[in-house]
């Protein structure tokens, strides 16, 4: 029941996200994959701890906690920064779509500003409190009727305040009234190292009730961050170290079976524009689902995706298309041999036809402008014609960064997504984009050549779908004026998905397409091999 | 030269809060000879104060004018140390 009141809005939603299921409730981070590991967050009016060494993510996390509390609960958030200067912050995570000056002038972010100045650590003589700070953060909670505090990194504090039993009870005291207030504390610290201890000088973990330790550990020569979290008093979570990255999104956790960040929330189907396909489907696809759709060229990806802007048109949708290999004349020309008009579709402004060359601009910058894009067209699809023209200009572990924030934005606004990926041979085979970003969509449907009777015939398959049954067979379809149709299943025939059939031998008494679905099966089983293994990196 | 002023911020009305002001009254009796001007600014009262000049201690004492500023947090009790930390040398008073 979480699942299903995620998708609505903000504020019903953070009242619903925060049905106890004990005494301890949590707040949800809305750091895409945390709150599954996390089984819904942080618990809510409570201190946790995030631990890690230098550069392990944990001011980015921080201020991910505050920003997608303002974002997606219309939670007010107080940041009291002890390390970096707030200008630095306001700059360094506007790369991730955070605005927080926007969010200072609205009143719903306030910085309580404790990072060093010029004149260095104030001289000490005789006795003192953190009184000030005190006053401040409390000043600050009341003025922005915050509900989340990010203290960050409050190992910084150590310079000012040298002796630890005193800075443990001035925390202790603090951490107390902020809790008393009813806010959730965020409490940053940093650990000498990976392994070892958890704080220096175990001031941190004393005010903490909860404990998430942040690493940044060199692997098989590659860098691999994970996140485990260490305790929740009296509330469940889940104990593995997960793998995450950090992306133009800001983080996301990728857990080992990517249920929270694939998994579809919604029930609501909508049509592909392909009424075969959407039976097929079970019915449609999930409304926020993200469909890749794999094939040679020729094999009708384009097509695909035109039909699946139609679909959205027909509706109330409204529609936008990256288009990475073709003009955006030759776009409109293409569809016109469909029998869609692309440029009459604009003018009522529910289609918006974007064309870039993928060498055009780094990844990260590509990221950035569809994301202000869709932030700005406000779109129910989207289409990315192709992936892999994106793929074949930039190395693999940026291009993976890219489809997974792209993922995790077109999730978390609730749209549609169509993927297509070209495979590098004709007949048979799988891409790199696949192998890749298999484990981060929801459905996966092949488009293949086959080779049949001495003709090229065309075979496509449903090759998962998550959270639906589906039709698991090959099924050939043609192509002609009004678009694809899709027929029966390949009967009688094997080796369909390699490109070359051979009929299978007829035995008394089975069905002829016994085969055709074996080897669907095994598709599938061998794909999900790929999928395991893709996943694990 | 102008009166040397100062600013004082403690945490509300605790012992060490007077503590701290009734040392530094002391401490410009004997060594300003009573010439200071001094706004004792409760935190608890005046946050958004506190927040401009980022006070994180308390009590902590600035001294605003003659530059350069200077402060110093604690309750006081060492005249020498205070004078040190304040930058104001005996030897130029008057």
């Amino acid at each position: 029941m979480k699942k299903a009141a995620k998708r609505s809005s903000p504020k019903k939603r953070a009242t619903t996200t925060r049905v106890s299921t004990g005494a301890i409730r949590k707040t949800p981070t809305h750091i895409p994959g945390f709150d599954y590991v996390a089984e819904g967050g942080i618990p809510t009016g409570r201190a946790t701890l995030v631990a890690g060494s230098a550069g392990s993510g944990k001011t980015v996390f921080a201020a991910q906690f505050l920003s997608m509390g303002i974002l997606e609960d219309d939670e007010p958030g107080v940041f009291v920064t002890f390390e970096e200067p707030p200008a630095d912050l306001r700059r360094n995570v506007k790369a991730f779509g955070w605005d927080i000056e926007g969010w200072e002038k609205q009143g719903k972010w306030r910085f309580v500003d404790v990072s060093p100045d010029a004149h260095g650590p104030t001289p000490i003589v005789g006795q003192f409190d953190l009184g000030g700070l005190m006053a401040r953060v409390t000043n600050a909670v009341e003025k922005t009727k915050a509900k989340r505090v990010a203290l960050d990194t409050l190992s910084a504090l150590i310079h000012a305040i040298p002796d630890p039993a005193l800075l443990r009870t001035e925390l202790f005291k603090i951490v107390a009234q902020l809790k008393e207030m009813g806010v959730t504390v965020l409490i940053t610290a940093e650990r000498p190292d990976d392994l070892g201890p958890i704080t220096r000088n175990g001031v941190e973990e004393f005010v903490a009730d909860n404990v998430i330790i942040l690493r940044n550990s060199l692997a098989d020569e590659r860098r691999r961050r994970t996140v485990e979290i260490l305790k929740f008093r009296g509330t469940a979570h889940k104990r593995e170290e997960v793998t995450f990255t950090i992306t133009q999104c800001g983080i996301v956790v990728l857990p080992l079976t990517s249920q929270e960040l694939t998994q579809a929330s919604t029930t609501l189907r909508i049509p592909s524009g392909i009424s075969e396909l959407d039976e097929m489907a079970g019915g449609g696809f999930f409304r926020d689902s993200v469909i890749l759709i794999s094939g040679a060229t020729g094999t009708g990806k384009t097509l695909a995706v035109t039909q699946f802007m139609s679909g959205g048109l027909a509706g109330k949708d409204r529609c936008l298309l990256f288009a990475f290999e073709e003009s955006r004349d030759q776009l409109i020309r293409n569809a016109e041999a469909w029998g869609m008009d692309y440029v009459k579709a604009e003018k009522t402004g529910r289609l918006k036809i974007v064309s870039q060359y993928p060498h055009s601009r780094s990844m990260e910058d590509h990221f950035v402008v569809m994301r202000d894009m869709i932030n700005e067209y406000k779109p129910d699809r989207v289409a990315v014609d192709s992936l892999s023209a994106l793929e074949r200009v930039f190395n693999l572990r940026s291009f993976r960064e890219f489809v997974i924030s792209i993922t995790a934005l077109l999730k978390q606004k609730s749209i549609t997504g169509v993927f297509t990926s070209t495979t590098a041979t004709l007949l048979g085979g799988g891409s790199v984009t696949e192998r890749h970003i298999s484990t981060l969509t929801d459905s996966i449907i092949l488009l293949r050549y086959v080779e049949r009777d001495g003709r090229m015939a065309r075979g496509l398959t449903i090759l998962k779908m998550r959270g639906s049954l589906h039709d698991t067979s090959i099924r050939e379809y043609t192509i002609d004026k009004k678009g694809m149709h899709i027929g029966p299943r390949f009967r009688g025939m094997s080796g369909i998905l390699s490109g070359a059939m051979v009929p299978t031998t007829r035995r008394r008494g089975e069905d002829s397409g016994y085969s055709a679905e074996k080897q669907s099966e095994e598709w599938h089983d061998s794909w999900q091999t790929t999928e395991d293994m893709s996943s694990d990196e | 030269m102008s009166t040397p002023t100062f600013q004082l911020f403690v945490a509300g009305d605790s012992a060490r809060s007077r503590a701290a002001e009734a040392n530094f009254r002391r401490l410009a009796a004997e060594r300003l000879q009573d010439r200071y001007e001094l706004l004792v600014v409760d935190v608890m009262q005046d946050p958004d104060r506190a927040e401009e000049h980022r006070i994180l201690t308390t009590p902590t004492l600035i001294k605003t004018t003659p530059t350069p500023m200077r402060r110093v947090t604690g309750d006081f009790g060492d005249f020498d140390t205070v004078m040190l930390a304040l930058a104001i040398n005996p030897s130029i008073r008057r």
